[in-house]
């Protein structure tokens, strides 16, 4: 048998639409079935609000199907495209499917949680219901930007022409540049539901808090998001710097080993992040005299669980730049 | 031509990058979990805010200490070894 580079391009393709559309159902069943588990309690508690809830329920869940749909849409195009054959296609096609795959995870997750507690909170207080569905769109639509930047990510690399580059470091940083925004985006997507979660249970308990506690809410998820945001870039820097052609192991393991660093290194603060985050929100809404001694608390707090993120953007970075 | 010391630089690179990404993990939860009790704490009791913060700040330093040794290491492999 002959195996010619389009064989290996044709495999790549098909792993990678496997990979992406696995990964990418994770996230959004869970998210989903988390907001369907709490209609249905909602709707036990409080059965005359069934329509109103049930309504809620399917908005909420349609968004979190979003980042599912995004890894839908990259398998698809995986399979049915006709990619160059060019032995760059591999890593190309690899990485776009890690990368969406990955990347859904987290915003499917993170958006059913604002859902669940707007199903919940309708119950408990009716008249919110408006209210709850603004601040259950505008929490999840914050949980679907990193599952966006992995898709952005995913299109760059799979409309790029990279033929022209070396074929040795490049195809570790398109390789990174993939795992980079894959992983990056988990943390961040459930992070920021956390925090929409208690905001909107926040002001079900609490109706009128709601400017405040929308406000803080917007605040935590903004420093939830900012590890995917380095991940974002380093994807960038990894797939538009020109790297020097090597015959070496080493260059493009540094490449390959600083988009790792960077994607698995965002997950951990941005979950902290929004812990955080969630514990200042619920605690607006109840005591919202102390409003500024809490968002302080939870600033100090974000900032220092942040540094672990900055210390894996840094050796991201020093794995490009310097060695 | 890859050669044997070629193959121990890689690995070092690499072992950098997973020591560095892996081991944010877990500093950056358990940091983002004392700074929500702290935060719940404040809003039940705010008169010991300054008290809580100073609590929550250590017990994140405390926890932040495998995320430095996660960087020295990383340091070490990239510069050292």
């Amino acid at each position: 048998m002959a195996y010619d580079i389009q064989t290996w391009v044709s495999v790549a393709a098909f792993t990678g639409g496997g990979m992406a559309m696995g990964f990418g159902a994770i996230g959004a069943a869970i998210g989903e079935g988390y907001t369907a588990a709490s209609a249905n309690e909602a709707i036990g508690r409080n059965p005359e609000q069934s329509g109103d809830i049930f309504k809620s329920m399917l908005v909420g869940q349609a968004i979190a199907e979003s980042a599912s749909i995004f890894a839908l849409v990259i398998a698809l195009m995986l399979l049915f495209t006709n990619f160059p054959s060019h032995i760059l296609s591999v890593p190309v096609l690899l990485g776009a499917g890690l990368c969406m795959g990955l990347g859904a995870i987290g915003s499917g997750v993170g958006s059913g949680f604002p859902a669940g507690a707007a199903c919940k909170g309708m119950s408990r207080q009716p008249a919110m219901s408006n209210r709850l569905t603004t601040n259950m769109l505008i929490g999840s639509a914050v949980c679907q930007t990193p599952a966006i930047f992995s898709l952005v990510v995913s299109f760059i690399l799979l409309f790029t022409d990279f033929s022209a580059n070396p074929v040795s470091p490049t195809w570790a940083a398109i390789l990174g540049a993939g795992i980079s925004s894959g992983f990056g985006a988990i943390g961040s997507g459930l992070g920021g539901g956390l925090v929409a979660q208690a905001s909107c249970e926040g002001i079900s308990r609490q109706p009128l808090t709601v400017t405040p506690v929308t406000n803080v809410m917007l605040l935590g998820q903004a420093v939830t998001q900012t590890t995917a945001i380095y991940a974002l870039l380093v994807s960038f820097i990894l797939m538009f710097k020109s790297f020097p052609a090597t015959d070496a192991l080493a260059p493009p393991m540094a490449l390959l080993a600083a988009g790792i660093c960077m994607g698995i290194g965002a997950i951990g603060p941005a979950v902290g992040e929004g812990f955080a985050g969630q514990g200042a929100v619920a605690w607006i809404a109840r005591n919202e005299k102390h409003i500024a001694d809490l968002t302080r608390s939870m600033l100090v707090g974000q900032a220092v669980a942040e540094s672990t993120g900055i210390y894996s953007l840094v050796i991201a970075l020093v794995l490009i730049f310097v060695v | 031509m890859i050669e044997g010391a070629d193959i121990v630089k890689a690995a070092a690179f690499l072992g950098a990058g997973i020591s560095m990404g892996v081991g944010a993990i877990g500093p950056g939860v358990g940091e983002g979990m004392a700074a929500a009790k702290a935060c719940e704490a404040i809003g039940k009791n705010p008169k010991e805010a300054g008290l809580l913060t100073r609590t929550m700040l250590v017990g994140q330093a405390v926890s932040e200490s495998t995320g430095i040794y996660s960087l020295v290491i990383a340091l070490l492999l990239l510069f050292v070894v």
